[in-house]
């Protein structure tokens, strides 16, 4: 981890001092946790791709601000949130945007559903098309508290920290809804849990 | 002290992220000994973040990666030329 922080803090520094063309290199890197921290935002491939490349002009041209106390990921990682906001705003404009909720409450059901029938499942069993795309699903659906730090804890495995940081939330909010997020999936994907056989009922033919 | 599955539930994301302080992690371990029900709930919880990790399963849009680098070489390409002229 130590040789990335240093040779990035070396392209930086070569960066501002005019090799610019080493940004490619810089954030070749983050390229999927940037596109992926848009979507869980805007939740559609198109604004999360303009929003990417916004991202990535943004943070060229303000990385002379870049302090070296936070991680370069973390940093770029805080401009996609903000890109992403952004343009969530703007697609819902203010009304709703006060709507989608900032604090966790508590209503919902956050406990695990059991599984009677359970045998160990072999992961590769699990690998298949269709249990992929049930989790896409399931993860779009989650409110979008829970699937903000789901996306950065668990797809982009940022640290508990990091994720704090970058959505400006304290580290207890990011543990809670963590585990919110983790059990409201485990309860939605248990129906692909319970048996090998293709379960056809519930997820497809479902809108996104 | 002996737990109650409600109770292994609430730390179950504690406990995958290896974050319960030694004494929780032995009961828990102690109750999955046992607990069938919380142990599927502990496998299946995993099963799926290691597949969310996958990168196969979250795919970028096909092109993106080109798409985003040949945006920035302009954005490189005009930055250059605006240093140029000052």
């Amino acid at each position: 981890m130590r040789t990335t922080e240093t040779s990035e803090a070396g392209l930086i520094a070569r960066i501002l001092a005019g090799d610019k063309e080493l940004f490619h290199e810089l954030v070749r890197p983050y390229e999927r946790m940037v596109y992926l921290t848009l979507f869980s935002i805007v939740r559609n491939e198109t604004e999360a791709e303009d929003g990417a490349q916004e991202t990535m002009i943004s943070a060229y041209r303000h990385l002379t601000s870049f302090r070296g106390d936070a991680k370069f990921s973390t940093w770029l990682v805080t401009i996609a949130i903000n890109e992403g906001r952004k343009r969530l705003r703007k697609a819902k404009g203010v009304a709703e945007e006060s709507i989608e909720e900032q604090t966790e409450g508590h209503e919902g059901d956050f406990t695990p559903a059991p599984l009677t029938d359970w045998r160990e499942i072999p992961l590769e069993a699990l690998e298949r098309k269709e249990f992929r795309e049930a989790l896409r699903v399931a993860v779009a659906e989650l409110p979008g508290i829970y699937r903000q730090v789901f996306t950065l804890r668990d797809l982009e495995e940022l640290n508990v920290e990091e994720t704090a940081q970058a959505l400006g939330i304290t580290t207890g909010a990011v543990k809670v809804r963590l585990h919110r997020a983790r059990m409201m999936l485990q309860r939605r994907l248990v129906p692909f849990l319970k048996t090998t056989a293709p379960a056809r009922k519930g997820f497809f033919g479902r809108a996104l | 002290m002996k737990l109650d599955c409600k109770h292994v539930w609430e730390h179950i994301s504690e406990y995958i992220d290896n974050t319960v302080d030694a004494k929780l992690r032995e009961d828990i371990e102690r109750h999955l000994e046992h607990c069938e029900i919380c142990s599927a709930i502990l496998d299946s919880t995993r099963n799926i973040l290691v597949l969310t990790a996958d990168d196969r399963t979250f795919e970028l849009p096909v092109g993106y990666s080109e798409r985003l680098h040949k945006r920035l070489a302009k954005e490189l390409e005009s930055s250059k030329k605006d240093s140029h002229s000052k």
